[in-house]
């Protein structure tokens, strides 16, 4: 065969099935799309186009649904991100107890800037509004759930020596 | 208050209280198993209703008036979970949702069986990613119980809680945003009418509760309204959460009466200001609503008292402290981007307001400020919102709060600030600012900063 007509996949059938699961939930497929994202970020590390137009296809609505709810969020990045995602608070608890210094430190002491991921791939830090963990104020968010704070320049070192040996699974 | 018993809160300290089996223990489930054996949802209501609650998200509505307004010959009701609490300084749902979720459920069980929903969205901000596996499994375990499901406890009544997580938008904690969101859109809040008791999620009438709400109504349930009645103020029943942080030694979140004083709740269980220093500003319920000054720290955090020295309202009860080292630009500065950055872009008002003043206070921080651009900003504050009518939700007037408040009560030190920083200041674009360092400009940096830049 030449030329096959089948065309490339880029979700995987337990992806498929996982995104499926959701649809008896809502009276509407379209209301997935926020869940199925999710899905695919949490497998992908991110949601590049051929995804959402598959995304799109589970649920029966247009690729640019799919890309419109998408694009609102800034969450969804299109490229791969590292590891680990740590969100670091500037709002103003944060701000108020030293926060945007520390994020500053952070990227500085990894060579990037805030929503950039580091050239080994393991670690991507972003600037986060408020975390909602203002009890640990100034604090960071890994994606993998730990909460790290109230941080100093010191602990903030501690915090990225412990991302670097990678995510932990949750319990 | 010496008295007070906190009910909110009361199982935080528990050992293992996120469970199932614990919180049985400390009486769990038995409002839900009283209401659903003996009473009628409009006697849930009707009690909810006298108990005079009032929403804990922010805007304060009535909650049982709230359900009272789902048409009568509805055939099918959702109920909604505000999760998405966003607002800066507020903690006080993740810890009810983290420490105690059988109390939210039991919650939600009373308020869908008042309000007949079959089927409640619990929506719940991504950040919150331990509450969310809490919740997860507690509804397991609740279901497996039977508290949820088909006819629960023998009363005919069902129920499916399903969690739906959100994506870091502050726009979805407004309840047509969160719809809107829900439904699988961009959080776009709807204009109204028609409110959501009409016509909301899947265009079915729909309740939008708050967690602190919907916890208190087992507790409403259990003792009655006239008990709920003899805590707090006038127009201010009941238990309050109330989140402490900023420059306190104690960044905490504690359960008190509602109408505690700023002043109170700094000195008291805040372990006071921080490095012995005095509280210059005090914002009284997430940077919405507006500040107090040193000279109104005794006033009332309820419903009603905190309107009097100007601020917006109660909001989420979320107290921010800053101490007399604070500058009221780092203030304005912060809060004006937290909006510019959160404005969902609906309106335009609020879409180019709040962008606008965000421009203007990064300039007036970075040493160029003029002494117009404080008229420019009142001027757009003022103009912006559902209060002068601009705007489809709330989120401008929280916008516009801070700048009102500080022109009223701290003009002079904005005025001072910008005369004493004048600094020879160019205008450049992040564009030009890129060539001028000799980078590749990034596409999307320059599509999400297009606000203009000053560099000395």
């Amino acid at each position: 065969m030449a030329q096959t007509a089948e065309k490339p996949v880029m979700l995987s059938e337990a992806v498929r099935e996982k995104i499926r699961a959701y649809i008896p939930r809502y009276p509407s497929k379209r209301a997935v799309t926020l869940p199925a994202l999710h899905i695919v970020h949490e497998h992908l590390r991110c949601v590049p186009f051929k995804a959402m137009e598959e995304i799109a296809e589970i649920l029966e609505i247009t690729p640019a649904e799919v890309h419109d709810t998408m694009s609102f969020y800034g969450f969804f990045p299109q490229a791969p991100i590292g590891e680990t995602r740590l969100w670091m608070c500037r709002s103003i608890s944060c701000m108020l107890t030293g926060g945007e210094e520390l994020l500053a430190h952070t990227c500085q002491k990894l060579g990037i800037r805030a929503g950039e991921t580091t050239a080994d791939g393991k670690l991507t830090v972003e600037f986060a509004e408020c975390l909602g963990i203002c009890d640990f104020a100034p604090a960071a968010l890994a994606d993998d759930g730990r909460i790290f704070g109230p941080l100093d320049e010191a602990k903030v070192d501690a915090m990225l020596g412990e991302l670097k040996r990678g995510p932990s699974l949750p319990s | 208050m010496a008295d007070f018993e906190p009910v909110l809160s009361r199982n935080w300290n528990v050992p293992d209280s996120h469970t199932l089996p614990v919180y049985e223990s400390r009486g769990g489930y038995q409002s839900a198993r009283k209401a659903l054996t003996t009473m009628d949802p409009d006697k849930v209501v009707a009690l909810v209703k006298e108990s005079e609650l009032r929403g804990r998200g922010g805007a304060g509505f009535p909650c049982g008036l709230k359900w009272s307004f789902l048409p009568k010959d509805r055939k099918e009701t959702f109920m909604c979970i505000n999760a998405d609490e966003s607002e800066p300084a507020t903690f006080n749902n993740r810890l009810l949702m983290e420490r105690d979720p059988h109390q939210l459920i039991e919650g939600i069980i009373l308020g869908c069986f008042a309000t007949k929903a079959s089927t409640a969205y619990l929506y719940i901000r991504y950040e919150y990613i331990n509450a969310y596996r809490i919740l997860e499994k507690a509804v397991a375990e609740a279901r497996a119980a039977g508290f949820l499901g088909k006819d629960i406890l023998g009363s005919g009544f069902n129920l499916e809680i399903y969690v739906h997580r959100g994506a870091g938008a502050y726009i979805c904690g407004e309840e047509t945003g969160l719809i809107e969101s829900l439904e699988g859109k961009r959080g776009w809040p709807r204009i109204k009418p028609p409110f959501p008791a009409i016509e909301g999620a899947f265009r079915k009438p729909t309740v939008v509760n708050n967690v602190e709400t919907l916890c208190c109504v087992p507790h409403i349930v259990e003792r009655g309204a006239d008990w709920f009645k003899s805590i707090g103020t006038p127009k201010s029943y009941g238990p309050k959460l109330y989140c402490i942080s900023g420059h306190v030694n104690k960044q905490v979140c504690v359960e008190l009466p509602l109408g505690v004083t700023a002043r109170e709740l700094i000195e008291v269980h805040g372990g006071g200001v921080w490095k012995g220093r005095k509280a210059k500003l005090v914002v009284p319920g997430g940077i919405s609503m507006g500040f107090l000054t040193a000279d109104e720290l005794d006033t009332k955090l309820d419903f009603e008292d905190i309107r009097k020295p100007g601020c917006l309202g109660l909001g989420t009860a979320a107290v921010t402290v800053m101490d007399d080292h604070t500058s009221i630009v780092d203030y304005l500065y912060n809060t004006t981007r937290f909006f510019a950055h959160e404005s969902c872009g609906q309106c335009t008002p609020c879409r180019e307001g709040c962008a606008w003043i965000y421009k203007t206070m990064k300039r007036i921080k970075g040493g160029g400020g003029r002494l117009v651009d404080l008229d420019i900003m009142l001027q757009l504050a003022s103009n912006m919102g559902m209060m002068p009518g601009t705007t489809i939700c709330g989120l401008a007037d929280g916008a516009s709060w801070p700048i009102r408040n500080a022109m009223a009560k701290l003009r002079p030190e904005l005025e001072d600030y910008i005369n004493t920083h004048q600094e020879g200041v160019r205008q450049i674009t992040p564009l030009q600012e890129a060539i001028f360092a000799g980078q590749l400009a990034e596409p999307n940096l320059i599509s999400i900063s297009l606000p203009i830049l000053n560099k000395v």
